[in-house]
Protein backbone atom coordinates (compact mmCIF):
# COMPACT_ATOMS: atom_id res chain seq x y z
CA UNK A 1 0.00 0.00 0.00
CA UNK A 2 3.04 2.41 -0.35
CA UNK A 3 2.67 3.57 -4.16
CA UNK A 4 -1.10 4.32 -3.59
CA UNK A 5 -2.44 7.57 -5.91
CA UNK A 6 -2.99 10.36 -3.55
CA UNK A 7 -6.18 12.67 -5.07
CA UNK A 8 -7.75 14.79 -2.14
CA UNK A 9 -11.49 14.42 -2.06
CA UNK A 10 -12.31 18.05 -2.74
CA UNK A 11 -11.07 17.23 -6.23
CA UNK A 12 -13.69 14.43 -5.82
CA UNK A 13 -16.14 16.42 -5.49
CA UNK A 14 -14.91 19.34 -8.24
CA UNK A 15 -15.08 16.55 -11.07
CA UNK A 16 -18.09 14.75 -9.93
CA UNK A 17 -20.01 17.95 -10.13
CA UNK A 18 -18.95 18.51 -13.66
CA UNK A 19 -19.83 15.17 -14.58
CA UNK A 20 -23.67 15.78 -12.30
CA UNK A 21 -23.83 18.78 -14.41
CA UNK A 22 -23.32 17.08 -17.88
CA UNK A 23 -26.55 14.76 -17.00
CA UNK A 24 -28.45 16.90 -14.56
CA UNK A 25 -29.66 20.92 -16.27
CA UNK A 26 -31.35 21.01 -12.23
CA UNK A 27 -27.67 20.63 -11.23
CA UNK A 28 -26.09 24.44 -10.14
CA UNK A 29 -23.09 24.74 -7.96
CA UNK A 30 -22.76 27.80 -5.37
CA UNK A 31 -19.90 29.45 -3.53
CA UNK A 32 -18.78 31.76 -1.06
CA UNK A 33 -15.11 32.58 -3.19
CA UNK A 34 -13.36 29.82 -2.27
CA UNK A 35 -13.92 27.63 -5.54
CA UNK A 36 -10.24 27.78 -6.00
CA UNK A 37 -9.69 25.81 -2.90
CA UNK A 38 -13.54 23.92 -2.93
CA UNK A 39 -12.51 22.73 -6.23
CA UNK A 40 -15.87 24.36 -7.75
CA UNK A 41 -13.87 26.11 -10.06
CA UNK A 42 -13.39 22.51 -11.81
CA UNK A 43 -17.37 23.36 -12.49
CA UNK A 44 -17.32 26.90 -12.91
CA UNK A 45 -15.09 26.70 -16.03
CA UNK A 46 -17.49 24.02 -17.64
CA UNK A 47 -20.50 25.44 -16.49
CA UNK A 48 -20.02 29.23 -15.45
CA UNK A 49 -23.71 30.10 -16.23
CA UNK A 50 -24.79 27.57 -13.37
CA UNK A 51 -22.02 28.42 -10.90
CA UNK A 52 -23.05 31.33 -8.50
CA UNK A 53 -20.36 33.07 -6.53
CA UNK A 54 -21.94 34.48 -3.47
CA UNK A 55 -18.94 36.09 -2.31
CA UNK A 56 -17.84 36.29 1.14
CA UNK A 57 -21.69 35.42 2.71
CA UNK A 58 -21.96 31.95 3.88
CA UNK A 59 -25.40 32.39 5.64
CA UNK A 60 -26.73 34.23 2.47
CA UNK A 61 -25.67 31.56 0.39
CA UNK A 62 -27.38 28.79 2.39
CA UNK A 63 -30.57 30.10 2.50
CA UNK A 64 -30.44 31.23 -0.93
CA UNK A 65 -29.85 26.95 -1.84
CA UNK A 66 -32.89 26.90 0.42
CA UNK A 67 -35.10 28.73 -1.82
CA UNK A 68 -33.45 27.40 -5.08
CA UNK A 69 -33.98 23.91 -3.93
CA UNK A 70 -37.76 25.36 -3.76
CA UNK A 71 -37.77 26.37 -6.76
CA UNK A 72 -37.24 22.56 -7.71
CA UNK A 73 -33.23 23.07 -8.51
CA UNK A 74 -30.47 20.68 -6.55
CA UNK A 75 -27.97 23.31 -5.34
CA UNK A 76 -24.74 22.38 -4.24
CA UNK A 77 -22.75 24.69 -1.77
CA UNK A 78 -19.84 24.84 -1.06
CA UNK A 79 -17.37 26.21 1.38
CA UNK A 80 -14.73 25.05 3.48
CA UNK A 81 -16.50 23.24 6.53
CA UNK A 82 -16.01 25.78 9.15
CA UNK A 83 -18.12 28.14 7.47
CA UNK A 84 -20.52 25.46 5.58
CA UNK A 85 -21.42 24.09 8.68
CA UNK A 86 -20.15 26.72 11.28
CA UNK A 87 -20.76 29.66 10.66
CA UNK A 88 -24.27 29.21 8.51
CA UNK A 89 -25.00 26.16 11.25
CA UNK A 90 -28.44 28.21 11.94
CA UNK A 91 -29.58 28.72 8.27
CA UNK A 92 -28.92 25.12 7.57
CA UNK A 93 -31.36 24.32 10.37
CA UNK A 94 -34.16 26.34 9.67
CA UNK A 95 -33.90 26.87 6.22
CA UNK A 96 -32.57 23.23 5.05
CA UNK A 97 -33.01 21.58 7.15
CA UNK A 98 -36.45 22.11 8.97
CA UNK A 99 -38.30 22.47 5.50
CA UNK A 100 -36.14 19.24 4.27
CA UNK A 101 -35.02 21.19 1.17
CA UNK A 102 -33.18 18.92 -1.39
CA UNK A 103 -30.08 20.98 -0.57
CA UNK A 104 -26.56 19.43 -1.05
CA UNK A 105 -23.79 21.09 1.36
CA UNK A 106 -20.07 19.90 0.16
CA UNK A 107 -17.69 21.22 2.48
CA UNK A 108 -14.31 21.35 2.17
CA UNK A 109 -10.97 21.79 4.24
CA UNK A 110 -12.65 19.73 7.37
CA UNK A 111 -10.35 18.81 9.83
CA UNK A 112 -6.89 19.11 11.67
CA UNK A 113 -5.61 18.35 7.93
CA UNK A 114 -6.46 21.65 7.14
CA UNK A 115 -2.96 22.20 8.61
CA UNK A 116 -0.84 25.41 8.06
CA UNK A 117 -4.28 27.46 8.34
CA UNK A 118 -4.41 26.48 11.91
CA UNK A 119 -7.17 26.72 14.72
CA UNK A 120 -9.51 29.68 12.80
CA UNK A 121 -9.92 27.09 9.94
CA UNK A 122 -9.70 23.38 11.12
CA UNK A 123 -12.96 22.53 11.53
CA UNK A 124 -14.01 19.45 14.44
CA UNK A 125 -17.15 20.42 14.95
CA UNK A 126 -19.06 19.92 12.16
CA UNK A 127 -20.38 16.31 12.49
CA UNK A 128 -22.05 16.60 15.63
CA UNK A 129 -23.36 19.99 14.22
CA UNK A 130 -25.04 18.79 11.17
CA UNK A 131 -26.00 15.15 12.97
CA UNK A 132 -28.58 16.79 15.39
CA UNK A 133 -30.43 18.30 12.80
CA UNK A 134 -33.18 16.11 12.06
CA UNK A 135 -33.12 14.46 8.09
CA UNK A 136 -29.83 15.00 7.61
CA UNK A 137 -27.95 12.80 5.80
CA UNK A 138 -24.33 13.09 6.68
CA UNK A 139 -20.88 11.77 4.82
CA UNK A 140 -17.28 11.75 5.19
CA UNK A 141 -16.24 9.90 1.94
CA UNK A 142 -12.26 8.06 2.45
CA UNK A 143 -10.76 8.62 -0.64
CA UNK A 144 -11.19 9.58 -4.29
CA UNK A 145 -13.36 6.90 -5.61
CA UNK A 146 -15.99 6.95 -2.78
CA UNK A 147 -15.87 10.72 -2.49
CA UNK A 148 -17.31 10.55 -6.20
CA UNK A 149 -19.76 8.05 -5.61
CA UNK A 150 -20.97 9.67 -2.65
CA UNK A 151 -21.50 13.03 -4.72
CA UNK A 152 -23.80 11.23 -6.57
CA UNK A 153 -25.53 9.79 -4.29
CA UNK A 154 -25.99 13.01 -2.76
CA UNK A 155 -27.49 14.05 -5.99
CA UNK A 156 -30.09 10.96 -6.15
CA UNK A 157 -30.79 11.18 -2.53
CA UNK A 158 -34.11 12.90 -1.56
CA UNK A 159 -33.47 16.28 0.82
CA UNK A 160 -30.39 17.19 2.55
CA UNK A 161 -26.80 16.11 2.59
CA UNK A 162 -24.04 17.09 4.29
CA UNK A 163 -21.24 16.04 2.05
CA UNK A 164 -17.10 16.53 4.12
CA UNK A 165 -13.92 16.78 2.29
CA UNK A 166 -10.15 17.58 2.97
CA UNK A 167 -8.09 19.64 1.76
CA UNK A 168 -5.06 17.41 1.85
CA UNK A 169 -4.26 14.39 -0.94
CA UNK A 170 -4.71 11.17 0.36
CA UNK A 171 -4.47 7.43 -0.63
CA UNK A 172 -6.70 5.60 -3.40
CA UNK A 173 -7.72 2.55 -1.99
CA UNK A 174 -10.42 1.36 -3.23
CA UNK A 175 -10.70 -0.23 -6.66
CA UNK A 176 -13.19 1.79 -9.32
CA UNK A 177 -14.19 -1.00 -11.04
CA UNK A 178 -16.88 -3.05 -9.59
CA UNK A 179 -17.38 0.15 -6.59
CA UNK A 180 -20.84 0.30 -5.23
CA UNK A 181 -21.71 3.08 -2.94
CA UNK A 182 -25.10 3.64 -0.79
CA UNK A 183 -25.66 6.70 1.53
CA UNK A 184 -26.68 4.70 5.08
CA UNK A 185 -24.36 1.27 4.24
CA UNK A 186 -21.30 0.51 5.77
CA UNK A 187 -18.28 -0.85 3.96
CA UNK A 188 -16.30 -4.36 5.65
CA UNK A 189 -12.56 -3.79 4.24
CA UNK A 190 -10.73 -6.54 6.06
CA UNK A 191 -12.21 -9.58 8.10
CA UNK A 192 -11.32 -9.50 12.12
CA UNK A 193 -12.92 -10.87 15.03
CA UNK A 194 -10.59 -9.21 17.80
CA UNK A 195 -11.06 -5.99 17.77
CA UNK A 196 -13.77 -3.59 15.25
CA UNK A 197 -12.22 -0.48 13.69
CA UNK A 198 -14.95 1.81 12.62
CA UNK A 199 -13.30 5.03 10.80
CA UNK A 200 -14.40 7.64 8.61
CA UNK A 201 -12.82 9.98 5.91
CA UNK A 202 -8.87 9.82 5.94
CA UNK A 203 -8.88 7.63 9.47
CA UNK A 204 -10.24 4.25 6.82
CA UNK A 205 -6.61 4.17 4.97
CA UNK A 206 -4.84 4.70 8.40
CA UNK A 207 -7.39 1.97 10.06
CA UNK A 208 -6.47 -0.39 7.36
CA UNK A 209 -2.60 0.35 7.70
CA UNK A 210 -3.40 -0.32 11.68
CA UNK A 211 -4.92 -3.56 10.70
CA UNK A 212 -2.20 -4.33 8.45
CA UNK A 213 0.52 -4.11 11.81
CA UNK A 214 -1.40 -5.84 13.92
CA UNK A 215 -1.55 -9.01 11.80
CA UNK A 216 1.71 -9.14 12.07
CA UNK A 217 1.06 -9.29 15.50
CA UNK A 218 -1.69 -12.15 15.65
CA UNK A 219 -4.43 -9.61 16.22
CA UNK A 220 -6.93 -9.52 13.36
CA UNK A 221 -8.87 -6.03 13.34
CA UNK A 222 -12.06 -5.84 11.41
CA UNK A 223 -11.81 -2.45 10.00
CA UNK A 224 -15.10 -0.91 8.67
CA UNK A 225 -15.38 2.06 6.56
CA UNK A 226 -18.47 4.06 7.86
CA UNK A 227 -18.54 7.23 5.14
CA UNK A 228 -22.07 7.73 5.63
CA UNK A 229 -22.53 8.73 9.44
CA UNK A 230 -25.87 9.79 9.57
CA UNK A 231 -28.13 7.51 9.08
CA UNK A 232 -25.85 5.35 10.85
CA UNK A 233 -25.65 1.43 9.60
CA UNK A 234 -26.80 0.01 12.66
CA UNK A 235 -27.15 -3.07 11.87
CA UNK A 236 -23.30 -3.61 10.07
CA UNK A 237 -22.05 -1.95 14.19
CA UNK A 238 -23.73 -3.80 16.00
CA UNK A 239 -23.36 -7.08 14.74
CA UNK A 240 -19.38 -5.76 14.23
CA UNK A 241 -19.33 -4.79 18.25
CA UNK A 242 -21.34 -8.56 18.95
CA UNK A 243 -18.85 -10.36 17.06
CA UNK A 244 -15.43 -8.77 18.33
CA UNK A 245 -16.81 -7.98 21.60
CA UNK A 246 -14.46 -4.24 21.15
CA UNK A 247 -14.88 -1.41 19.09
CA UNK A 248 -12.70 1.54 18.44
CA UNK A 249 -13.74 4.42 16.21
CA UNK A 250 -11.53 7.23 13.98
CA UNK A 251 -12.28 10.21 13.33
CA UNK A 252 -10.78 13.19 12.16
CA UNK A 253 -13.01 15.29 14.36
CA UNK A 254 -13.41 16.23 17.81
CA UNK A 255 -14.68 13.02 20.27
CA UNK A 256 -17.23 14.86 21.06
CA UNK A 257 -20.53 14.55 18.99
CA UNK A 258 -18.84 12.80 15.99
CA UNK A 259 -18.55 8.87 14.82
CA UNK A 260 -17.27 7.81 17.93
CA UNK A 261 -20.35 9.44 20.36
CA UNK A 262 -22.85 8.14 17.36
CA UNK A 263 -21.79 4.55 18.00
CA UNK A 264 -21.59 4.79 21.85
CA UNK A 265 -25.18 5.82 21.91
CA UNK A 266 -26.01 3.28 19.80
CA UNK A 267 -24.30 0.32 21.31
CA UNK A 268 -24.83 1.99 25.10
CA UNK A 269 -28.74 1.50 24.65
CA UNK A 270 -28.39 -2.08 22.27
CA UNK A 271 -25.46 -3.89 22.53
CA UNK A 272 -23.01 -2.41 25.43
CA UNK A 273 -19.26 -3.16 24.27
CA UNK A 274 -16.10 -1.52 25.73
CA UNK A 275 -14.91 1.20 23.34
CA UNK A 276 -11.95 3.60 22.81
CA UNK A 277 -12.81 6.42 20.80
CA UNK A 278 -9.84 7.93 18.74
CA UNK A 279 -10.40 11.76 17.63
CA UNK A 280 -9.13 15.67 18.53
CA UNK A 281 -9.43 15.07 22.52
CA UNK A 282 -11.45 18.29 23.06
CA UNK A 283 -8.56 20.64 22.37
CA UNK A 284 -7.94 23.31 19.66
CA UNK A 285 -5.97 22.54 16.03
CA UNK A 286 -2.46 24.64 15.60
CA UNK A 287 -0.78 25.09 12.19
CA UNK A 288 1.60 23.10 10.57
CA UNK A 289 2.09 20.70 8.00
CA UNK A 290 -0.80 18.03 7.13
CA UNK A 291 1.00 14.83 7.89
CA UNK A 292 2.63 15.88 10.57
CA UNK A 293 -0.15 17.61 12.68
CA UNK A 294 -1.79 14.19 11.96
CA UNK A 295 0.83 12.14 13.71
CA UNK A 296 0.60 14.83 16.68
CA UNK A 297 -2.91 14.10 17.02
CA UNK A 298 -3.01 10.65 16.69
CA UNK A 299 -4.66 10.55 13.38
CA UNK A 300 -2.25 8.13 12.09
CA UNK A 301 -1.99 4.69 11.31
CA UNK A 302 0.59 3.45 14.00
CA UNK A 303 -1.41 5.30 17.21
CA UNK A 304 -4.85 3.70 16.01
CA UNK A 305 -2.50 0.42 16.13
CA UNK A 306 -1.17 1.37 19.38
CA UNK A 307 -4.60 1.41 21.06
CA UNK A 308 -5.82 -1.02 19.39
CA UNK A 309 -2.89 -3.56 20.41
CA UNK A 310 -3.60 -2.11 24.32
CA UNK A 311 -6.66 -2.45 23.97
CA UNK A 312 -6.97 -6.11 22.78
CA UNK A 313 -4.29 -7.21 25.45
CA UNK A 314 -5.42 -5.05 28.08
CA UNK B 1 -58.31 51.20 -10.21
CA UNK B 2 -62.04 51.33 -9.40
CA UNK B 3 -63.60 52.44 -6.17
CA UNK B 4 -65.44 49.27 -6.75
CA UNK B 5 -61.89 47.36 -6.34
CA UNK B 6 -60.54 49.51 -3.73
CA UNK B 7 -63.16 48.74 -1.59
CA UNK B 8 -63.20 44.95 -2.00
CA UNK B 9 -59.64 45.34 -1.13
CA UNK B 10 -60.96 47.35 2.06
CA UNK B 11 -62.85 44.31 3.08
CA UNK B 12 -59.95 41.96 2.64
CA UNK B 13 -57.66 43.75 4.80
CA UNK B 14 -60.39 43.77 7.50
CA UNK B 15 -61.09 40.46 7.27
CA UNK B 16 -57.17 40.18 7.63
CA UNK B 17 -57.76 42.09 10.58
CA UNK B 18 -60.33 40.00 11.86
CA UNK B 19 -58.36 36.52 11.33
CA UNK B 20 -55.19 38.00 13.30
CA UNK B 21 -57.10 38.92 16.22
CA UNK B 22 -59.37 35.72 16.49
CA UNK B 23 -56.13 33.29 15.58
CA UNK B 24 -53.91 34.99 18.25
CA UNK B 25 -57.03 35.26 21.00
CA UNK B 26 -57.53 31.18 20.37
CA UNK B 27 -54.03 30.66 20.30
CA UNK B 28 -53.74 33.22 23.46
CA UNK B 29 -50.04 33.75 21.92
CA UNK B 30 -48.64 35.30 18.54
CA UNK B 31 -48.09 38.30 17.43
CA UNK B 32 -50.57 40.74 16.40
CA UNK B 33 -49.09 44.08 16.05
CA UNK B 34 -46.48 43.34 12.90
CA UNK B 35 -49.52 41.16 11.40
CA UNK B 36 -51.61 44.09 11.51
CA UNK B 37 -49.73 46.73 10.04
CA UNK B 38 -49.33 44.63 7.45
CA UNK B 39 -52.76 43.73 6.89
CA UNK B 40 -53.32 46.05 3.84
CA UNK B 41 -49.94 44.62 1.89
CA UNK B 42 -51.14 41.07 3.01
CA UNK B 43 -54.73 41.84 1.18
CA UNK B 44 -53.31 43.64 -2.05
CA UNK B 45 -50.37 40.83 -2.49
CA UNK B 46 -52.97 37.98 -2.00
CA UNK B 47 -55.88 39.48 -4.34
CA UNK B 48 -54.51 41.79 -6.37
CA UNK B 49 -50.76 41.17 -7.50
CA UNK B 50 -49.77 37.07 -7.19
CA UNK B 51 -50.29 34.98 -9.89
CA UNK B 52 -51.30 32.28 -7.90
CA UNK B 53 -53.99 29.69 -7.81
CA UNK B 54 -55.68 28.76 -4.43
CA UNK B 55 -56.84 25.68 -6.20
CA UNK B 56 -53.61 24.76 -7.30
CA UNK B 57 -50.75 25.77 -4.80
CA UNK B 58 -48.09 24.10 -6.34
CA UNK B 59 -48.70 25.71 -9.76
CA UNK B 60 -44.80 25.70 -10.73
CA UNK B 61 -45.31 29.21 -12.57
CA UNK B 62 -46.53 30.76 -9.52
CA UNK B 63 -45.53 34.01 -8.18
CA UNK B 64 -43.83 33.18 -4.84
CA UNK B 65 -44.24 35.04 -1.22
CA UNK B 66 -41.81 34.83 1.21
CA UNK B 67 -42.86 36.15 4.43
CA UNK B 68 -39.27 37.02 5.71
CA UNK B 69 -40.79 38.48 8.90
CA UNK B 70 -42.20 35.12 9.99
CA UNK B 71 -43.90 35.98 13.43
CA UNK B 72 -46.79 37.84 11.13
CA UNK B 73 -47.79 34.51 10.27
CA UNK B 74 -51.35 35.04 12.01
CA UNK B 75 -51.45 37.81 8.93
CA UNK B 76 -50.37 35.58 6.31
CA UNK B 77 -52.54 32.87 7.78
CA UNK B 78 -55.90 35.31 7.34
CA UNK B 79 -54.85 36.56 3.91
CA UNK B 80 -54.50 32.96 2.54
CA UNK B 81 -57.62 31.09 4.63
CA UNK B 82 -59.72 34.29 3.52
CA UNK B 83 -58.54 33.80 -0.22
CA UNK B 84 -59.59 30.12 -0.23
CA UNK B 85 -56.16 28.31 0.28
CA UNK B 86 -57.75 26.39 3.41
CA UNK B 87 -60.61 26.97 5.74
CA UNK B 88 -61.51 30.53 7.70
CA UNK B 89 -62.09 28.51 10.57
CA UNK B 90 -58.84 26.43 10.53
CA UNK B 91 -57.14 30.05 11.80
CA UNK B 92 -58.16 29.14 15.18
CA UNK B 93 -55.98 26.44 15.60
CA UNK B 94 -53.23 28.38 15.51
CA UNK B 95 -50.23 27.86 17.77
CA UNK B 96 -52.53 24.93 18.68
CA UNK B 97 -50.75 21.18 18.80
CA UNK B 98 -51.41 18.87 15.95
CA UNK B 99 -52.01 22.06 13.88
CA UNK B 100 -50.82 23.01 10.26
CA UNK B 101 -50.73 26.78 11.39
CA UNK B 102 -47.60 26.43 13.11
CA UNK B 103 -46.59 29.89 15.12
CA UNK B 104 -44.24 30.64 12.31
CA UNK B 105 -44.84 29.71 8.75
CA UNK B 106 -43.89 25.84 7.70
CA UNK B 107 -44.08 25.60 3.87
CA UNK B 108 -44.85 21.65 4.13
CA UNK B 109 -48.20 21.85 6.09
CA UNK B 110 -49.75 25.46 4.78
CA UNK B 111 -51.24 25.54 1.48
CA UNK B 112 -49.87 28.54 0.19
CA UNK B 113 -46.56 29.15 2.07
CA UNK B 114 -44.06 29.48 -0.44
CA UNK B 115 -41.17 29.34 2.16
CA UNK B 116 -40.47 28.31 5.92
CA UNK B 117 -39.47 30.93 7.73
CA UNK B 118 -39.01 32.59 11.47
CA UNK B 119 -35.73 33.26 11.85
CA UNK B 120 -34.96 36.60 11.02
CA UNK B 121 -33.33 37.31 8.10
CA UNK B 122 -33.66 34.02 6.40
CA UNK B 123 -36.39 34.60 4.36
CA UNK B 124 -34.94 37.56 2.16
CA UNK B 125 -31.99 35.36 1.36
CA UNK B 126 -34.45 32.54 0.45
CA UNK B 127 -36.63 34.99 -1.54
CA UNK B 128 -33.05 36.07 -3.77
CA UNK B 129 -32.54 32.45 -4.03
CA UNK B 130 -35.75 31.61 -5.90
CA UNK B 131 -35.25 34.80 -7.81
CA UNK B 132 -31.68 33.22 -9.30
CA UNK B 133 -33.46 29.89 -9.76
CA UNK B 134 -36.29 31.88 -11.58
CA UNK B 135 -33.45 33.50 -14.03
CA UNK B 136 -31.78 30.47 -14.22
CA UNK B 137 -35.42 28.73 -14.98
CA UNK B 138 -36.50 31.36 -17.70
CA UNK B 139 -39.34 31.03 -15.82
CA UNK B 140 -41.22 34.49 -15.33
CA UNK B 141 -42.15 34.22 -11.77
CA UNK B 142 -41.57 37.27 -9.73
CA UNK B 143 -40.46 36.65 -6.19
CA UNK B 144 -41.65 39.01 -3.21
CA UNK B 145 -40.55 39.21 0.24
CA UNK B 146 -42.36 41.18 3.10
CA UNK B 147 -39.21 41.56 5.88
CA UNK B 148 -39.77 43.74 9.38
CA UNK B 149 -37.90 46.97 9.88
CA UNK B 150 -36.27 45.65 13.31
CA UNK B 151 -35.54 42.92 11.15
CA UNK B 152 -33.04 44.58 8.93
CA UNK B 153 -30.54 44.71 11.47
CA UNK B 154 -29.88 41.40 10.68
CA UNK B 155 -26.70 41.64 8.66
CA UNK B 156 -27.50 38.30 6.42
CA UNK B 157 -30.12 41.01 4.70
CA UNK B 158 -27.79 43.34 3.54
CA UNK B 159 -25.48 40.01 1.80
CA UNK B 160 -28.99 39.33 0.65
CA UNK B 161 -29.28 42.86 -0.78
CA UNK B 162 -25.61 42.46 -2.40
CA UNK B 163 -26.31 39.39 -3.91
CA UNK B 164 -29.73 40.85 -5.64
CA UNK B 165 -28.14 43.58 -6.48
CA UNK B 166 -25.05 42.06 -8.24
CA UNK B 167 -27.13 39.11 -10.02
CA UNK B 168 -29.35 41.59 -11.42
CA UNK B 169 -32.30 40.48 -9.86
CA UNK B 170 -35.13 42.25 -11.03
CA UNK B 171 -37.80 40.01 -10.78
CA UNK B 172 -37.37 40.14 -7.18
CA UNK B 173 -39.84 42.61 -5.17
CA UNK B 174 -38.68 43.40 -1.61
CA UNK B 175 -40.88 44.62 0.58
CA UNK B 176 -39.80 46.74 4.08
CA UNK B 177 -42.84 46.78 6.79
CA UNK B 178 -41.25 50.50 8.79
CA UNK B 179 -43.41 50.14 11.77
CA UNK B 180 -40.87 51.84 13.75
CA UNK B 181 -41.62 49.57 16.63
CA UNK B 182 -39.32 46.43 17.94
CA UNK B 183 -39.57 44.04 20.92
CA UNK B 184 -37.48 46.50 22.52
CA UNK B 185 -38.74 49.60 21.85
CA UNK B 186 -38.30 52.32 19.45
CA UNK B 187 -36.49 51.24 16.65
CA UNK B 188 -34.98 55.11 16.06
CA UNK B 189 -33.56 53.60 19.65
CA UNK B 190 -32.89 49.98 19.47
CA UNK B 191 -30.93 50.10 16.58
CA UNK B 192 -31.20 53.21 14.43
CA UNK B 193 -32.10 52.26 10.47
CA UNK B 194 -32.37 55.12 8.81
CA UNK B 195 -32.38 56.61 6.06
CA UNK B 196 -33.58 53.12 4.96
CA UNK B 197 -34.30 54.22 1.55
CA UNK B 198 -30.55 55.71 1.02
CA UNK B 199 -29.04 52.15 2.18
CA UNK B 200 -30.96 50.30 -0.11
CA UNK B 201 -30.54 53.07 -3.67
CA UNK B 202 -26.85 52.43 -2.52
CA UNK B 203 -26.81 49.00 -2.31
CA UNK B 204 -28.27 48.68 -5.89
CA UNK B 205 -31.98 48.73 -5.71
CA UNK B 206 -35.01 50.71 -6.68
CA UNK B 207 -36.82 52.41 -3.80
CA UNK B 208 -39.79 53.83 -3.58
CA UNK B 209 -41.43 54.84 -0.46
CA UNK B 210 -45.09 54.85 0.62
CA UNK B 211 -48.19 54.83 2.95
CA UNK B 212 -48.57 51.20 3.34
CA UNK B 213 -52.14 51.71 4.32
CA UNK B 214 -53.32 53.30 1.25
CA UNK B 215 -54.64 51.14 -1.72
CA UNK B 216 -53.62 53.50 -4.26
CA UNK B 217 -50.26 54.11 -2.67
CA UNK B 218 -49.71 50.27 -2.84
CA UNK B 219 -51.16 50.11 -6.71
CA UNK B 220 -48.51 52.51 -7.81
CA UNK B 221 -45.90 51.71 -5.94
CA UNK B 222 -46.38 47.53 -7.06
CA UNK B 223 -47.04 49.42 -10.55
CA UNK B 224 -42.96 51.27 -10.09
CA UNK B 225 -41.94 47.34 -9.46
CA UNK B 226 -43.58 45.95 -12.82
CA UNK B 227 -42.11 49.56 -14.39
CA UNK B 228 -38.32 48.73 -13.69
CA UNK B 229 -38.35 44.98 -14.30
CA UNK B 230 -36.12 44.77 -17.47
CA UNK B 231 -33.83 47.17 -16.09
CA UNK B 232 -31.74 44.43 -14.05
CA UNK B 233 -32.18 46.08 -10.41
CA UNK B 234 -33.85 45.02 -8.15
CA UNK B 235 -37.00 46.79 -5.85
CA UNK B 236 -38.06 47.98 -2.69
CA UNK B 237 -41.07 48.98 -1.61
CA UNK B 238 -41.06 51.18 1.59
CA UNK B 239 -43.90 50.18 3.15
CA UNK B 240 -44.82 52.90 6.32
CA UNK B 241 -47.34 51.57 8.58
CA UNK B 242 -48.52 51.50 12.13
CA UNK B 243 -47.98 48.88 14.28
CA UNK B 244 -51.56 47.18 15.94
CA UNK B 245 -53.09 49.21 12.92
CA UNK B 246 -56.95 49.10 13.29
CA UNK B 247 -57.33 48.15 16.66
CA UNK B 248 -57.50 51.40 19.05
CA UNK B 249 -55.28 49.93 22.29
CA UNK B 250 -52.92 48.40 19.67
CA UNK B 251 -52.02 51.07 17.46
CA UNK B 252 -48.38 52.00 18.34
CA UNK B 253 -48.01 50.29 21.44
CA UNK B 254 -44.76 47.99 21.13
CA UNK B 255 -46.06 45.81 24.01
CA UNK B 256 -48.51 44.59 21.48
CA UNK B 257 -45.79 43.09 19.29
CA UNK B 258 -45.81 39.83 20.62
CA UNK B 259 -48.67 39.22 23.05
CA UNK B 260 -52.42 37.93 22.31
CA UNK B 261 -55.77 39.91 23.86
CA UNK B 262 -57.44 38.42 26.67
CA UNK B 263 -61.36 37.65 26.41
CA UNK B 264 -62.06 41.47 27.09
CA UNK B 265 -59.60 42.95 24.86
CA UNK B 266 -60.62 40.08 22.18
CA UNK B 267 -64.64 41.40 22.37
CA UNK B 268 -62.67 45.19 22.20
CA UNK B 269 -61.23 44.91 18.93
CA UNK B 270 -63.98 42.61 17.48
CA UNK B 271 -66.23 44.69 18.24
CA UNK B 272 -64.04 47.54 16.78
CA UNK B 273 -63.31 45.59 13.33
CA UNK B 274 -66.61 44.51 12.88
CA UNK B 275 -68.44 47.62 12.63
CA UNK B 276 -65.42 48.47 10.56
CA UNK B 277 -66.23 45.79 8.17
CA UNK B 278 -70.32 46.83 8.77
CA UNK B 279 -69.36 50.23 7.75
CA UNK B 280 -67.42 49.28 4.29
CA UNK B 281 -70.62 46.86 3.61
CA UNK B 282 -73.00 49.82 4.04
CA UNK B 283 -70.89 52.30 2.21
CA UNK B 284 -71.68 49.63 -1.16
Amino acid sequence: MSDVKKIATRESYGNTLVELGRAHSDVVVLDADLAAATKTCIFQKVFPERHFNFGIAEENMIAAAAGMAAMGLVPFASSFAMFAAGRAYEQVRNSVGSPHLNVKIGASHGGISVGEDGASHQCCEDFALMRTIPGMAVLCPADDVEAKAAVRAAYEWDGPVYLRFGRLAVPVFHEEAGFTFQIGKGEVLTQGNDVAILATGLLVYEALLAAQALKNEGISARVINLCTIKPLDEELVVAAARECGKVITCEEHSVIGGLGEAVAALLSETQPTPMRRIGVQDVFGYSGPAAELLKQFGLCGSHIAEVARAFVRG
Amino acid sequence: MTNEEKHQLAVAACQVRIGIIMSTHAAKAGHPGGSLSAAEVFAYLYNRELRIDPKNPQWEDRDRFVLSKGHAAPGLYAALAYRGFFPVEDLLTLRHIGSYLQGHPCMNTVPGVDMSTGSLGQGVSCAAGMAKAAKYLGNGANIYALLGDGEIAEGEVWEAFLFAAHYRLDNLCVLIDLNGLQIDGATKDVMNLEPVDAKLEAFGFNVVSVDGHDFDALESAFAFFHGCQGQGKPTAILLYTVKGKGVSYMENQVSWHGKAPNDAEYEIAMDELTAALAELEAAQ
